[in-house]
């Protein structure tokens, strides 16, 4: 008799699939159905319009940046953090809460805080470190900084919960064998931490590309910020040109897709078992 | 050396004032229950935990203040705590290429360890793909190929199964003769300590109870607890009588030998292996209340009139609730003032 324990899925795969599946396939004929033009007429459209095609690289040149930032500062903080401490439990306390206000109340706060008439600018004509304008709303820098401030809590509690995974009996031996603190890190944990370290970017990098209301709210969504999500958001909301939109939306999904893969694919080529020393 | 932890609102000196000389080639075990201390004092050793007073010295270097990657010793960890990511040559070159030795040499040198582990031809494996034997080999050899000083072993076969144990005593006997260097072994095994060790530190609750060969360890036991803990399983209370000399004359006809100073009418407490008693006339009767058939004999536990229960293994058959006589050689009860 076959198992049909496998059938107890079936709810769930019937979620994803009117969630995730349908939505996707019905974008996806969608997109091949212009009101006007052939069937590649939307993607045609998208890279020969000026005010399409460059919304990827201005995407990527805030996702990339935002996300190599964010895993970049993680890992040092929360490797210093691994042995579980009362600081490490406050410090993880404090990062929660950036994830749990949302991008919009951030952005606010950032306004109060980096705008030109904010505390930050004040403070420093105050005490005359700085008597130059500060512009760090309202352009690309507002936008990066509210991904940092997003994304980075979530990139240290996943790399604290992989770094604190793997056996500190290992660095303890390889200090026996004559490694300092630092060849510790460079021959024990970075190797082991490097398949985490991939996942964690392909995440963090999928959340800051699809990256939408700071764009609008702190940046400069007409030019310097006019990230993809905001063409498709226009094609769908200002043109209701939904067949565009669709285009739009696949073409971000195949750019995530394909920097996900290349990492996810390197990752391969690095040791991926367990990363204790033995027997328990 | 003393190492002191903060618990709660008072310090616990889970290492309390242990000295010992260790000398060029020699096999050290440090014995005892688990929390005694053998694996504090290790690590103190190698410097994962610092010591809260006392000092270490290596020769005439004193090197307690020294970080372990100073240190030079191997030591090889209960689990292994070998680097998954590496193949078994990375494993055992670790030690080497981190204190610079030349590439070509690390080669020979890896080769040579594995050798004498005997785990040639599997190089270019990973430590998940190898059994627990062998990975215990390779955090050997990985330990010794430093041609270190000192290696510690911290209860390195408590994870192996019980023939591999014994395998692998032997073999970690003939390394340490082969390399003529000294050696530190942490275990709760007293059979182990017994089988291997050229001198024993027994320890309990942080402190050195006796230092010894294993025959002094083994038959003179320094006091009670040490006699307890290796396998004097039988204990009978009585008051001293008589002393003459190392012999001791106790209430109930009992004769024993003196291991400490007894004064007469004091009380007193006898110890005695279950293999040093025997069934048949003696100044000890009791009814058999258990039998366990052991193959070439059987430990049989007889109940006294006051409740004592003893342990006795015998050859000799024996009926459950039969009434039988228990004797023995009076060398043989050790006889300890009572706590």
């Amino acid at each position: 008799m076959r198992d049909r324990t496998i059938l107890l899925a079936a709810p769930a795969a019937l979620l994803v699939a009117a969630l995730f599946i349908y939505p996707f396939a019905y974008g996806l004929l969608l997109s091949f159905e212009p009101p006007k033009g052939d069937w590649l007429a939307n993607y045609t459209q998208f890279f020969s319009s000026d005010r399409l095609w460059p919304t990827i690289g201005i995407t990527l040149k805030l996702a990339i940046p935002a996300t190599l930032i964010n895993v970049g500062f993680a890992l040092p903080i929360a490797y210093r953090m691994r042995f579980p401490s009362r600081s490490q439990k406050s410090l993880t306390t404090i990062l929660v809460v950036p994830i749990t206000l949302g991008t919009v109340l951030i952005a606010e706060g950032m306004l109060t805080y980096f705008g030109p008439r904010g505390w930050l600018a004040q403070f420093l004509q105050l005490v005359h470190l700085y008597d130059g304008p500060i512009r760090l709303t309202h352009n690309y820098w507002g936008v990066l900084i509210s991904l940092v401030i997003s994304g980075f809590p979530f990139a240290f509690l996943l790399i604290l919960s992989y770094v604190t995974g793997i056996d500190p009996v290992l660095a303890r031996a390889a200090a026996t064998l004559g490694a300092g603190p630092w060849a510790q890190f460079r021959h024990i944990y970075f190797p082991l931490l490097l398949p985490g370290l991939a996942m964690c970017f392909c995440l963090a990098f999928v959340q800051a590309f699809s990256v939408f209301p700071s764009a609008v709210l702190v940046g400069a969504p007409a030019g310097p910020t006019r990230v993809i999500s905001i063409a498709a958001y226009e094609a769908a909301f200002e043109l209701y040109d939904y067949s565009l939109a669709s285009a739009v939306a696949m073409i971000m999904g195949f750019v995530q897709l394909a920097i996900v893969a290349a990492v996810l694919g390197a990752r391969r080529l690095v040791y991926r078992g367990p990363v204790t020393g033995g027997k328990g | 050396m003393t190492r002191r932890f903060a618990h709660a609102e008072r310090e616990v000196a889970a290492l309390d004032g242990l000295t010992v000389t260790i000398r060029r080639g020699e096999f050290i075990a440090l014995l005892g229950p688990s929390g005694c201390g053998k694996s504090t004092a290790l690590n103190c050793i190698a410097g994962l935990l610092s010591l809260s007073a006392g000092s270490i010295w290596l020769d005439d270097q004193r090197i307690d203040e020294l970080p372990p990657e100073k240190r030079g010793f191997g030591m090889v960890f209960q689990n292994y705590a070998l680097f998954p990511h590496m193949s078994v040559r990375q494993n055992v070159g670790f030690g080497l290429r981190m204190r610079g030795v030349p590439s070509a040499q690390v080669d020979a040198r890896v080769a040579r360890a594995l050798e004498l582990v005997q785990l040639r031809g599997h190089e270019e494996k990973l430590p998940g793909q190898l059994s627990g034997g062998q990975q215990q080999r390779v955090a050997i050899a990985r330990a010794i190929v430093v041609e270190p000083p000192l290696v510690l072993m911290d209860e390195p076969l408590s994870n192996l199964d019980a023939r591999l144990r014994l395998e692998m005593r032997a073999e970690i006997r003939r390394i340490h003769r082969s390399l003529g260097r000294a050696t530190i072994y942490v275990t709760h095994d007293q059979e182990e300590a017994l089988s291997m060790a050229d001198r024993i530190v027994v320890m309990k609750d942080g402190r050195v109870r006796q230092i010894g060969a294993p025959p002094a360890i083994y038959g003179e036991p320094a006091d009670l607890d040490v006699a307890r803990f290796m396998g004097y399983r039988n204990e009978l209370a009585a008051s001293v009588e008589h002393v003459a000399g190392g012999d001791v004359m106790l209430s109930g006809g009992l004769q024993g030998r003196a291991m400490a100073a007894l004064a007469v009418g004091a009380h007193a407490r006898a110890a005695i292996r279950p293999e040093d008693l025997a069934l048949g006339a003696g100044p000890l009767a009791g009814r058999v209340d258990n039998v366990e058939y052991g193959g070439r004999d059987s430990l049989i536990d007889v109940v006294l009139a006051d409740g004592t229960r003893l342990h006795v293994r015998s050859s000799q058959p024996a009926r459950l609730g039969e009434q039988v006589g228990v004797t023995f050689s009076p060398q043989r009860l050790l006889v300890y003032p009572a706590a």
